[in-house]
């Protein structure tokens, strides 16, 4: 009896796969493909878009803003947020311009420790008190722009970058690449080794995936959290040191926003906001989208900057319904 | 006694208090090396407050855990897994996003020479655990896509993993397909032979009757009996996890139901056809006439609450009508069931029923607002006097209408859920178990309340676990099993014993 | 016997004053802070200064009313600094058909927002942070496409006089601001939505069930806090006299999740405090003036706010199990 129903319902149940099948594609690989048709578009339509120079500048410009969303992947996988990050950037860079007087070294410690602390601070508030990631890390944003605006005399001085070793590496190329994107990518490696190889890595995405089944199935909550926060503040801190190598000086007035083009990066590359699911590979793609976006937008001229903040805007709409849709499916499909 | 000889896993004389709640009281229980131990009750009865303590979740009030004969405390739910106690609950828990094998081997990773994470033996490993429980898919998808069912067996395979001893199975097979559990009784046909204690927990008597050795029955937090189930027949069980003990008889007299209610006759007020809900309900049909209580009866998990939900448009239904007074629901939802005449007292009162941060005023208030409004201005006044009329109808004790909700006794908080059904005006009451977690003289008020409604020509499909209350607050019971209805009682069958037996038989 | 009892005693004093301190902490504070500024900062009371810090505080208020109504149904609306930049950089485009087209155009916006946020979070049912997350990044977008990306200069005497002309002294733009505020407390207390709201942000599944419209509520109320957003962006368009999109509303979520907060709404939702809400903004706007008028710096004021939003949010947290 059964004869007849089973087919029809494989053909059934195969094409809602299919479907499951397609959303997930344009969620997780949607950046990437979006990605090569802009190049493509990109490199047809634009003669300068095509040089080997405008490469390196998209990947030089992208290195910041990279470093962030790398810690903003860690800590939305959890289920977290961190909206210090773009205040912690700027931060960086102007402790990284006035510590680059007692040489390279000291102006990449510098950044590091009082960034890492800063997140630490956080990371132990959104543990041990419960509060909403999102409000720590606002009051986190206000405070580190605070403490920015303190050593800068209310923004009215600019730290110069000491020549030195520190200015070189800002400047240094390898291959025709600036050290900066090597240093990137060396740590895109790493930190795609830590989440995907290590069991902190695992308690990543099992805290986002359903904090109550990993608190029952042994995993350190507190512990990953906090540690997440670190990791974040410590890469804002690293991306504000590469910036003020680069620009030569402790620029006060920009990364507003960062945070904003950091989650926008994650979450285009195929990251869940609620946590749980989320790949580097996919931040690397969606980092790059927005910054060959911005380029051609530049190249053009004739079009508004702005675009890049609505189309990256529309894109997290489209991603994260795609996403919500995409539960109900499978929540049809095993239910 | 040698060690050898010691339980498992003993409580002596357990209780454990929550805010209005005596969640257990004195309660003990034996698990022995080898045993399949079912631990049945109602909902509420402390089975889950019970295996909480032995899991560490929750740690008792008064009494003794002892684990292998020596006194422990468990302070967390880490320290009962050290110790070798591994429990799978009824809701998996565990990380639907990440991959089966990651999810089965979390914080136990096998790793390479260099610390990391061996991903390909993990998966293999995996791979082979999982083909012993009969599942066969690819162990690298999310755990999310599969069936509840395989999900529930990858939860298993990870609690026998690690060393158990004891195993707490909490409904397992509420999920599972007819083979699946075919497979589960192989692993727990295993895990009895090698010597671990089982504590099974579920409501499918054939199934008890078909694994388990021993059983415990709780009621009311208190341990109603416990022995050995071959000394029990399905009609005893029954009885004592609904039937009333007979001392509690003596103590509080019966129930506060009057005699018969004399139904007007004539069209019904409720007809609810061919109800269907996937994995559900099957083909539910009742009908309620005026003046007519009509109970439903059914172990947990028979599908009284869904019919319950789904006559009030708050379960989606794949087919079925739902008529009201001669009128059909073209779109069930709660709002069209509201405007139809159905009132609904959901189970669970706090999460479902009430707005426990607002006042009694605005809790009653909230169903009429449109009525007691003009323009989308409320009247202050309409609006004191209708919750004056049942703040003193219902003997709410409260210090005033705006006292916060949550802060009131669970009796007047059902009072307050009950004052907002009738606000509406409804022509069906629909109320699944009204008098749980209140006190007695809260529960004799509500159950005359309900006669008197049922007087005034209301229609009432009452649920309750409690069998006395179901018979003499009932004109009719329909009899629920596996989402279906199982038989039903008329006039002279409307008796407790009947009900048993319909529940007993209906479940082999 | 006697220690017990006295521990008791104390526990139920904490537990009082825990209860009491994020209500009525806001209006403590504030009157301690407009003591110590009559005390101790020169001119305090000079009606110029009391205007400027009205004027200054006006945009914050009528932002964080809607944000108050928002975090009643347990919600948050991130995108209200882009929506004001929205409505700032629409005013100049129909400002030559008049003002009363101009000011409906940054209506419009503002509706459309809140139509796209509600039925993001609605319909589609997204976390209410993460729908209007995207707001804040796509809305301020579309307010530089707008405006080209341009400052633009207003010139419209009409329009320029809401910002800088006074009914009885007081500027129009406070006039408006305390309009609103009385509307929106009216509407909590006294109107049907206003109920429903309440309920929805108490326990959405037992609003349901009461027949509570869900989701119309839910899209009204991100509508309203939207419109209020644009009005204003409006309102700051007229005071400082351009249309500035790339700076308009920067950072004002925070400023009203934290008049929110502060004012005694919880997070949780179920309460919405709008005289709190309206006395919050006033702190923190007279936080800031007096730590400046006592020459702490911005930077020192801005670390002074961050600790205040922690110890706000802090001390309001109620119910966290549910």
């Amino acid at each position: 009896m059964t004869l007849v129903a089973e087919p029809k319902l494989e053909k059934a149940e195969a094409a809602s796969l299919r479907t499951e099948r397609i959303v997930e594609l344009v969620q997780r690989q949607g950046a990437l493909a979006v990605l090569a048709i802009v190049l493509v578009v990109g490199l047809v339509a634009y003669d300068d878009f095509r040089s080997f120079d405008n490469a390196g500048t998209i990947l030089v410009s992208a290195a910041p803003a990279a470093l962030i969303a790398l810690g903003m992947t860690f800590v939305i996988i959890t289920g977290g947020i961190d909206l210090s990050v773009g205040s912690l950037y700027v931060l960086g860079g102007v402790l990284a311009a006035w510590a680059s007087q007692y040489g390279i070294a000291a102006a990449f410690a510098v950044p590091l420790a009082v960034c890492g602390l800063f997140g630490l601070v956080q990371g132990l508030v959104i543990a041990y008190a419960r509060l909403a990631p999102f409000i720590v890390t606002l009051a986190g944003l206000l405070g580190a722009r605070g403490l920015m605006l303190a050593l800068s005399d209310e923004g009215g001085t600019t730290y110069l970058v000491d020549p030195g070793a520190f200015k070189d590496f800002g400047k240094g190329e390898l291959l025709g690449v600036k050290y900066a994107v090597y240093l990137v990518a060396v740590l895109f490696v790493v930190g795609m080794v830590t989440l995907y190889r290590t069991r902190f890595g695992q308690s990543v995405y099992a805290i986002g995936g359903s904090e109550d089944a990993a608190r029952l199935m042994g995993v350190r909550i507190r512990g990953t959290q906090i540690r997440v926060y670190v990791l974040s503040g410590l890469l804002a801190g690293l991306a504000g040191s590469i910036n003020a190598a680069r620009l030569g000086s402790g620029v006060t007035v920009l990364g507003t926003g960062m945070e904003l083009d950091a989650i926008a990066a994650v979450v285009v590359g195929g990251t869940l906001l609620t946590g749980g699911a989320g790949t580097l590979g996919g931040t690397i793609a969606g980092v790059l989208l927005l910054q060959v976006i911005q380029n051609l937008i530049n190249q053009d001229g004739g079009v508004s900057s702005a675009w890049q903040t609505v189309i990256s805007g529309t894109f997290i709409a489209l991603v994260v319904v795609a996403q919500t849709y995409l539960a109900k499916l499978r929540r049809v499909a095993s239910g | 006694m040698s060690a050898s000889d010691a339980p498992l896993l003993e409580v002596v004389g357990v209780s454990k208090q929550f805010p209005g709640v005596r969640a257990l009281d004195d309660v003990s229980f034996t698990l022995r090396a080898g045993e399949v131990h079912a631990l049945v009750g109602e909902n509420g009865a402390g089975k889950s407050t019970l295996i909480k303590v032995l899991t560490g979740v929750y740690q008792p009030d008064g009494g003794d855990l002892r684990h292998l004969g020596k006194p422990v405390t468990f302070n967390g739910p880490l320290d009962a897994q050290a110790a070798g106690i591994s429990t799978i609950y009824q809701e998996v828990n565990l990380v639907p996003l990440m991959s089966v094998a990651r999810n089965l081997f979390l914080g136990r990773e096998p790793r390479n020479r260099f610390g990391l994470v061996d991903v390909a033996r993990m998966n293999r490993e995996a791979a082979e655990i999982l083909a012993g429980y009969g599942i066969t898919s690819d162990v690298r998808r999310p755990l999310g896509l599969m069936a509840l069912g395989a999900q529930q067996m990858v939860a298993l395979a990870r609690a026998v993993m690690v060393d158990a001893r004891v195993v707490v199975m909490d409904e397992p097979t509420s999920s599972l397909e007819p083979r699946e559990v075919e497979t589960l009784f192989g692993v727990i046909q295993r895990l009895h032979e090698r010597g671990v204690g089982i504590i099974y927990v579920s409501h499918r008597l054939d199934e008890l009757y078909r694994i388990c050795d021993a059983v415990t029955i709780l009621r009311d937090g208190k341990l109603v009996h416990t022995g050995l189930i071959k000394d029990l027949d399905r009609l005893q069980l029954v009885s004592h996890m609904l039937g009333r003990p007979m001392s509690d008889v003596r103590k509080a007299g019966f129930t506060s139901f009057g005699g018969e209610h004399s139904a007007a006759g004539g069209k019904p007020v409720l007809r609810c056809a061919d109800l269907n809900s996937r994995h559900k309900l099957t083909g539910i049909s009742f009908e309620v006439l005026p003046g007519e209580v009509v109970g439903l009866g059914g172990l947990l998990g028979a599908g009284r609450s869904e019919t319950i939900k789904a006559v009030a448009g708050a379960l989606p239904l794949d087919s079925g009508t739902v008529e009201v007074d001669g009128t059909t629901l073209r779109r069930p939802n709660p709002v069209a069931a509201l405007k139809a005449g159905i009132a609904v007292q959901p189970e669970d009162r706090k999460a479902e029923g009430l707005a426990l941060g607002l006042s009694i005023r605005e809790n009653i208030a909230l169903a009429v607002l449109p009525r007691l409004s003009t323009a989308g201005v409320v009247s202050e006044r309409k609006i004191d006097k209708i919750v004056e009329t049942f703040i003193s109808r219902l003997r709410i004790k409260a210090s005033g209408p705006h006292q916060r909700v949550g802060d009131l006794s669970g009796g007047n908080q059902q009072k307050v859920l009950l004052a907002r059904l009738l606000a509406t005006g409804p022509k069906v009451l629909l109320l699944d178990e009204p008098t749980r977690g209140i006190d007695v003289g809260a529960k004799a008020e509500v159950q005359a309340l309900i006669d008197e409604l049922a007087a005034e020509g209301l229609g009432v499909v009452l649920v309750s676990s409690d069998a006395e209350e179901l018979v003499e607050g009932s004109d009719r019971v329909v009899v629920l099993r596996d989402g279906a209805v199982a038989g039903e009682l008329r006039g002279d069958e409307v008796t407790t014993e009947h009900l048993m037996n319909v529940i007993a038989t209906a479940a082999s | 016997m006697t220690a017990p009892s006295l521990a008791k005693s104390r526990g139920f004093d904490a537990a009082t004053v825990r209860r009491l301190l994020p209500v009525y902490g806001v209006y403590v504070a504030l009157a301690v802070l407009v003591l110590f500024n009559i005390a101790w900062t020169d001119n305090f009371l000079a009606w110029n200064n009391l205007r400027i810090q009205l004027v200054q505080v006006t945009p914050v208020v009528i932002v964080a009313l809607g944000m108050a109504l928002v975090i009643g149904t347990e919600g948050i609306d991130l995108s209200v600094g882009s929506v004001m930049a929205l409505g700032a950089a629409l005013i100049p485009l129909y400002l030559g058909y008049g003002m009363i087209p101009a000011i409906a155009l940054a209506v419009v916006g503002g509706v459309f927002v809140g139509l796209v946020n509600g039925g993001l979070v609605a319909f589609v049912g997204l976390q209410p942070i993460v729908a209007t997350l995207a707001m804040l990044v796509a809305g301020r977008g579309i307010a530089l496409v707008v405006s080209n990306g341009k400052y633009k200069d207003i010139r419209d005497k009409d329009f320029l006089a809401i910002g800088t002309d006074a009914f009885l002294g007081v500027p129009y733009t406070v006039w408006i601001a305390a309009v609103l505020a009385v509307v929106v407390g009216f509407v909590v207390r006294r109107t049907v939505f206003g109920r429903r709201l309440l309920a929805v942000g108490d326990n959405r599944a037992a609003a349901q069930l009461a027949g509570v419209p869900v989701k119309r509520v839910l899209i009204t109320v991100y509508v309203i806090a939207a419109v209020l957003a644009a009005i204003a962006g409006v309102i700051q368009v007229s005071r400082i006299g351009s249309a500035d999109a790339s700076r308009i509303g920067l950072l004002i979520e925070l400023s009203a999740i934290t008049a929110v907060v502060v004012g005694g709404t919880p997070l949780t939702g179920g309460k919405v405090r709008v005289l709190g809400t309206v006395a919050g903004a006033f702190l923190m706007q007279l936080l800031t003036a007096t730590m400046i008028a006592n020459n702490l710096k911005d930077s020192t004021a801005q670390m002074v706010q961050a600790v205040i939003i922690l110890v706000a949010v802090y001390t309001a947290r109620e119910r966290r199990t549910r």
